[in-house]
C-alpha cells in the first residue's frame, strides 16, 4: 500500500464518481423497484388500516419494530469504526470509514421510517414531539417511545454532521477536478476550503470533538431502543441486561454490514488497491470479538431468566426453544452463534467472496434475533387465554424487503456523488507507512554496516 | 407558561396518595360462583359502547373488539394431566371455568407511563381513561397490559354498517375510527350522568349506591357483577371487598381456604380495581 502515488489516489477515487462497473446500474434499478413496491404496500396499509399487515391482539408489534431495531443497530458500527477507532488511533480504518459513516446515516434514515409506518394514525405522528401549542398539551416524557424520537433525531443530525465535516477536504479535491453541476455542488459544500495550515488545525479539532460527542451518544441511543422493551413488563422484554445486549448486537450486525459493503464497493468501484486483505483481516477480527461479546450476553440472558425462576419469563424462554417460533430461534443461533467461528480461520478471513456470503449469514442471524426478541414474548404473554401465533404477512414482508432496497439505493447514490474512500486520510496512511518502511530500511542499512564492521574487526 | 404549568402538575402528581381525598374510586367485584358464562354482559357491552361486530373472518384473525370477554378455562383431569383438552371430545362440560375479563382499571396501570402522547391517564375517580382524540396508535399500551384487554381498531369497521343500523348507536359514546386504541371504560358515560344527576338532586360528591349500574352488571342474569364506589363505606362493593379481605396495596392476600377473594395477577403489583371471587366446586360429585 505504501507504493501508491498521491496523484493516483486522487485519480482512482475521482474515477469512482464517474465510471462504476455496469452491475452498479443493475443494482440501483433493482433497489428502486423494491422501493416502489414498498410505497405501494404502505399506501394500501394507510388506506385500509393496520389490520392488512396481519398484526393482531396480542401481536400489537411485529416486523416494523424488529426492523427498526435492526436498522438502528446497523448504524452503530459506522460510528464505532469512524469515531472510536479514530480516538484509539487505529489507522487501518482510514480507507473504509467514509462508507461506514454513510452507512450509519442511511441506516438511521431507513430505521426512522418504521416507527412512522407502524403508527395507527400516521397523520398525527408529530404529536410525539414536544412542540409548543396553544392547548399546552405535552407528550408523555415517561414513555420510552418519546425518548426514541429524541434519540433518533439527535443521532441522525450528529452523524450527518460528522460525515459532512470529515468530507470537507475531499470535497475540495473534487471541486478542483469537477465540471458542470458537480462543480457547483462541490464548491458550495467544500465551504471554500483552501488547505491552509490554520484550516487543518481547526478541522482536526472539530473532528475529534465530534467523535468524542458521538461515542457516548451512540451507546445511549441503542440503550434507549433497548428501553422500549426493558421498560415494559412483558415477560422476556423486562430484562435489565437488555441495553448492553442491544449495543453489542448492534455493533455485531453493523460490522457484518460493513464487511458486505466493503466487498461490494471494492468490486463495483474498483477499489482493490485501497480495500486490501490486510484491512479486511482487521475488520473481521473486530467483528469476531464483538460476536463473542454478543454471544456471552445472550447466554447470560438465558441463564438469568432460567435461574430467576420467574414463572412467566421461564415459560416464554421454553416456548422460544420448543414453541412455534423455535425455527427462528434455532436459525438465529446457527447464523449468529455457530457461523462466526468461521472467522477464526485466516484462510477464510482472506477470501473476499467467502466473507461476503458469511457477512450476509451473520446479518440474517441478527435479523432473526430482532424478530425473536419482539414476537415470541407477545405470543406467550401473561394471559394464557390470549396466546396466539402470528407470522408477518405480505405487507410487512414487502415493506421489509423495500427497506433493504431503500438503504442500498441511498447508499449507492451517495457513493456515486461523493468520494466513498477518504482521499486525504488514505494519503496520510500511505505517508505514515512510507516513513515506517524507510525507517526499517535505515535500520537494515545500519545493521549491514555493523556486520561489515564486525567482519572487518574479525579479519583483523 | 405551558412549561410552568407542566412542572406544577408534575410536582402535584408525584405526591403519594394524590387522589386520596377524592370522593370516588370506582371498583367492581365479580362472583365466579354465580357466573354461568352466558355472555349477556358481552352483548350488553357491545350495545352500550358502540363496539363493532367484526364478523367471522376478522374474529379469526384476532381483530375482534369485545371490551368484555368470557375467558374459558378447563380443569385438567386429575388422573391424566397429559390429555389434550381441545382434542378430548368426551370431556365433561362441567370442567369449564368462566372468567369475565375486562379492563381492570389498575391503580398502577402499566399502560399509562408508556404512551408517548399521554392518551391514557388516571382520572381522579380512579378510572384508567383512554382519550381517543389524542391516541396516535403506537400500541405500546396494548403490549404492556398483562390482561391484554386493550383493543386496537385495525380497520374502519363502521364503514360497512348498512343504512338504518347507525340509528341504534349510543349517542353518548364516540364511534371510534381506525388506528386508535380502546378499552372498557366502566361505562364512563353512565358514571358522568349519574354524578351530574346526584349533583342536581343536591347530593354533593355522593352517588347513591345501586343507582349507577354498568351495562354488564345490569344485564347479568345471576347478578354476579357488583359495581360501585370503593370510597363509600356502605356500598355493596366495598363491603364485598372487606368481607373477602381484599384491599389495595396488599398483593399477598393468600389467606385461609374459605376466603375466596382475589385480584388477577396481584403479584405483578398493578393494583387492579376488580375483585374476583373464586369458584367453589364439589370435585367429588
Amino acid at each position: 500500500m505504501k507504493d501508491i502515488e498521491w496523484a493516483k489516489i486522487n485519480k482512482d477515487v475521482l474515477a469512482s464518481l464517474e465510471s462504476p462497473r455496469p452491475l452498479f446500474w443493475v443494482v440501483i434499478a433493482v433497489c428502486f423497484t423494491l422501493v416502489l413496491a414498498g410505497v405501494a404496500a404502505e399506501a394500501y396499509q394507510y388506506n385500509y388500516g393496520l389490520g392488512t399487515a396481519l398484526m393482531n391482539r396480542p401481536h400489537y408489534w411485529q416486523l416494523y419494530i424488529s426492523n427498526f431495531v435492526f436498522w438502528i443497530g446497523m448504524s452503530h458500527s459506522g460510528t464505532l469504526l469512524s469515531a472510536i477507532l479514530l480516538l484509539t488511533k487505529a489507522d487501518w480504518r482510514k480507507p473504509i470509514y467514509r462508507f461506514a459513516e454513510a452507512m450509519t446515516l442511511f441506516s438511521i434514515l431507513t430505521a426512522a421510517i418504521f416507527p412512522v409506518i407502524h403508527l395507527g394514525r400516521v397523520w398525527d405522528m408529530y404529536w410525539v414531539l414536544p412542540y409548543p401549542n396553544e392547548r399546552t398539551i405535552w407528550p408523555n416524557f415517561r414513555s420510552p417511545l418519546l425518548w426514541d424520537a429524541a434519540a433518533i433525531t439527535t443521532y441522525a443530525t450528529s452523524s450527518a454532521l460528522f460525515l459532512y465535516v470529515g468530507m470537507i477536504p475531499d470535497l475540495a479535491i473534487c471541486r478542483d477536478n469537477a465540471k458542470g453541476w458537480r462543480k457547483k455542488l462541490y464548491t458550495a459544500m467544500s465551504l471554500g476550503w483552501m488547505g491552509r495550515a490554520t484550516e487543518w488545525v481547526a478541522f482536526r479539532k472539530t473532528y475529534v470533538l465530534l467523535a468524542c460527542f458521538l461515542v457516548p451518544l451512540a451507546v445511549s441511543v441503542h440503550s434507549i431502543v433497548a428501553s422500549d422493551f426493558a421498560m415494559s413488563m412483558v415477560p422476556d422484554w423486562h430484562i435489565t441486561s437488555f441495553p448492553p445486549y442491544f449495543v453489542a448486537g448492534a455493533l455485531y450486525s453493523g460490522c457484518a454490514a460493513i464487511i458486505t459493503l466493503f466487498v461490494m464497493l471494492r468490486y463495483l468501484f474498483r477499489f482493490e488497491a485501497y480495500m486490501t486483505t490486510e484491512i479486511m483481516d482487521k475488520t473481521v477480527k473486530l467483528t469476531f470479538a464483538i460476536a463473542m461479546v454478543w454471544n456471552f450476553l445472550n447466554l447470560g440472558e438465558y441463564a438469568a431468566i432460567w435461574y430467576s425462576n420467574d414463572m412467566f419469563e421461564k415459560e416464554v424462554l421454553i416456548q422460544k426453544f420448543i414453541g412455534p417460533y423455535a425455527p427462528v430461534v434455532w436459525g438465529m443461533l446457527l447464523c449468529a452463534t455457530v457461523a462466526p467461528f468461521a472467522m477464526a480461520f485466516e484462510k477464510f478471513r482472506h477470501n473476499m467472496w467467502a466473507m461476503f456470503w458469511l457477512s450476509l449469514v451473520l446479518q440474517l442471524g441478527m435479523w432473526l434475533e430482532r424478530f425473536q426478541i419482539v414476537s415470541p414474548p407477545l405470543a406467550s404473554n401473561h394471559m394464557p387465554w390470549t396466546w396466539a401465533v402470528v407470522w408477518p404477512g405480505t405487507i410487512q414482508m414487502t415493506l421489509t424487503v423495500a427497506s433493504f432496497g431503500w438503504f442500498t439505493m441511498l447508499f449507492l447514490i451517495f457513493c456515486k456523488i461523493f468520494p466513498s474512500v477518504s482521499m486525504y486520510e488514505v494519503k496520510e496512511m500511505v505517508f505514515h507507512r512510507r516513513i515506517a518502511s524507510s525507517r526499517d530500511e535505515m535500520e537494515d542499512i545500519s545493521k549491514i554496516k555493523d556486520e561489515v564492521m564486525q567482519t572487518e574487526v574479525g579479519l583483523k | 407558561m405551558a412549561l410552568k404549568r407542566m412542572l406544577e402538575n408534575w410536582s402535584r402528581l408525584r405526591q403519594h396518595d394524590y387522589y386520596a381525598d377524592e370522593p370516588y374510586m370506582w371498583g367492581m367485584s365479580i362472583d365466579l360462583n354465580k357466573c354461568t358464562g352466558c355472555g349477556a354482559c358481552v352483548t350488553a357491552c357491545y350495545a352500550e359502547n358502540n363496539l363493532p361486530v367484526v364478523g367471522k373472518e376478522h374474529c379469526g384473525s384476532g381483530h375482534s373488539m369485545h371490551w368484555m370477554r368470557i375467558e374459558r378455562f378447563w380443569t385438567e383431569p386429575e388422573d391424566n394431566p397429559d390429555v389434550d383438552i381441545e382434542e378430548a371430545t368426551d370431556h365433561p362440560e362441567r370442567g369449564a371455568h368462566y372468567l369475565p375479563m375486562m379492563c381492570q382499571q389498575c391503580n398502577h396501570a402499566p399502560c399509562e407511563p408508556v404512551c408517548p402522547v399521554a392518551a391514557t391517564y388516571h382520572t381522579p375517580d380512579a378510572l384508567n381513561a383512554q382519550v381517543y382524540n389524542r391516541c396516535v396508535g403506537s400500541r405500546y399500551c396494548g403490549n404492556n397490559c398483562p390482561f391484554k384487554v386493550r383493543y386496537f381498531n385495525f380497520f374502519d369497521f363502521w364503514n360497512e354498517l348498512p343504512h338504518p343500523l347507525e340509528m341504534q348507536l349510543n349517542p353518548d359514546v364516540t364511534v371510534r375510527s381506525k388506528g386508535i386504541m380502546e378499552k372498557c371504560t366502566f361505562c364512563v358515560q353512565r358514571i358522568r350522568s349519574a354524578k351530574d344527576a346526584a349533583e342536581d338532586a343536591g347530593h354533593h360528591d355522593h352517588v347513591e349506591d345501586g343507582t349507577l349500574l354498568t351495562a354488564c352488571q345490569q344485564s347479568c342474569p345471576t347478578q354476579a357483577i357488583v359495581f360501585g364506589n370503593l370510597k363509600d363505606e356502605d356500598s355493596k362493593v366495598k363491603r364485598g371487598w372487606e368481607s373477602h379481605q381484599v384491599e389495595l396495596e396488599h398483593f399477598e392476600q393468600d389467606k385461609s381456604e374459605d376466603v375466596r377473594g382475589y385480584r388477577v395477577f396481584e403479584e405483578l403489583n398493578v393494583e387492579p380495581c376488580v375483585m374476583y371471587l373464586d369458584r367453589v366446586r364439589d370435585t367429588e360429585a
